[in-house]
């Protein structure tokens, strides 16, 4: 570690407050648009695996009515 | 060669491909995104010197300049989406251009933000008017022109046409945010990455900022494969092949 402490390190000389900000404000953006990423895909998946279970049933009742 | 490309050209454009291709890409992409951030970023801000001038102000540059170069980068990308939307109607390159815009803005909105947090001790000041800023800003705008558009028009197709003309046109902004510090005078500093000439930057400050921009691209990568795969399954929701697939 280039710091001589764990303070020293969040107090970066006088520029704490502006590398931690930029990097908190960095992180809660990036995060936030990963997670709203991955969670539209799976509600999408999801979707797609309803409507699969729907057909499988309208399938095989209209199998049995025609038998 | 030119017939591989041809035939990567029809495979990658084709969704049944394409969801194929990124179901086993994707688990990979995550872990090598997350391993080259997070060890580029560690290192930046815990294991590289300080800077002679700029003291430890200067560790903002392992976020905002890859944040920056993959904001550029992408825009390209989403041009050429854009174009081959365009001229060959191709229902991927549609997809693309959703799938890019969102990530984009992100990346185009960490640069700005962290850019003028680093402007305040370095320069005494958020924010100027000058080339690059408002360049880069327009960025943004160009980038949130192409969600708003998605999302405006109800229509997929016709919304992907929309969306791709401002694709195409925003590429001249990327030419100018990229030369912009050459051509104008700026309190933004000249590039510190050359490919052309020598770089200015000692290998303990400029290694971990390259692992930065592997990793943040890479992350580019993952958030477009994840909304790209979720527009397919939104379009191709009825066909037998999808259904099979998940």
């Amino acid at each position: 570690m280039y710091f001589e402490s764990f303070e020293a390190f969040l107090q970066m000389g006088r520029h704490g407050p502006y590398v931690w900000s930029a990097y908190g404000l960095s992180a809660l953006l990036i995060v936030a648009s990963l997670v709203s990423a991955v969670r539209s895909e799976r509600a999408a998946r999801q979707a797609v695996r309803r409507l699969k279970r729907r057909q499988q049933l309208s399938g095989e009742s209209g199998h049995e009515s025609g038998s | 060669m030119w017939s591989t490309l041809v035939r990567w050209y029809h495979q990658l454009g084709s969704p049944r491909y394409f969801y194929r291709f990124s179901t086993v890409v994707l688990p990979w992409c995550w872990a090598l995104a997350l391993c080259l951030t997070g060890t580029g970023l560690v290192w930046g801000l815990a294991f590289a010197p300080e800077d002679y001038q700029q003291g430890n102000s200067y560790r903002i540059i392992f976020i905002h300049v890859p944040a920056a170069s993959a904001a550029l980068s992408g825009y390209v990308a989403m041009g050429v989406a854009g174009l081959v939307a365009l001229v060959w109607r191709m229902k991927m390159a549609e997809i693309m251009i959703r799938a890019i815009a969102p990530f984009g803005a992100v990346l185009a909105a960490v640069a700005l933000l962290t850019g003028a947090i680093w402007g305040k001790p370095t320069w005494g000041t958020y924010w100027v008017w000058d080339a690059r800023l408002t360049s880069m800003l327009i960025m943004l705008f160009l980038y949130l022109g192409v969600v708003a558009l998605m999302q405006a028009i109800s229509d997929s197709r016709q919304a992907a046409r929309a969306a791709g003309l401002l694709s195409v046109v925003g590429v001249i902004n990327v030419v100018i945010v990229k030369y912009s510090v050459e051509w104008w005078n700026s309190l933004h500093q000249g590039s510190t990455i050359n490919i052309t000439k020598e770089t200015t930057m000692p290998a303990e400050m400029l290694i971990p900022l390259l692992v930065s921009i592997a990793g943040i691209y890479l992350l580019f990568a993952v958030s477009v494969l994840v909304r790209a795969r979720a527009e397919v399954l939104r379009r191709e929701r009825k066909s037998r092949w999808l259904q099979e697939e998940v």
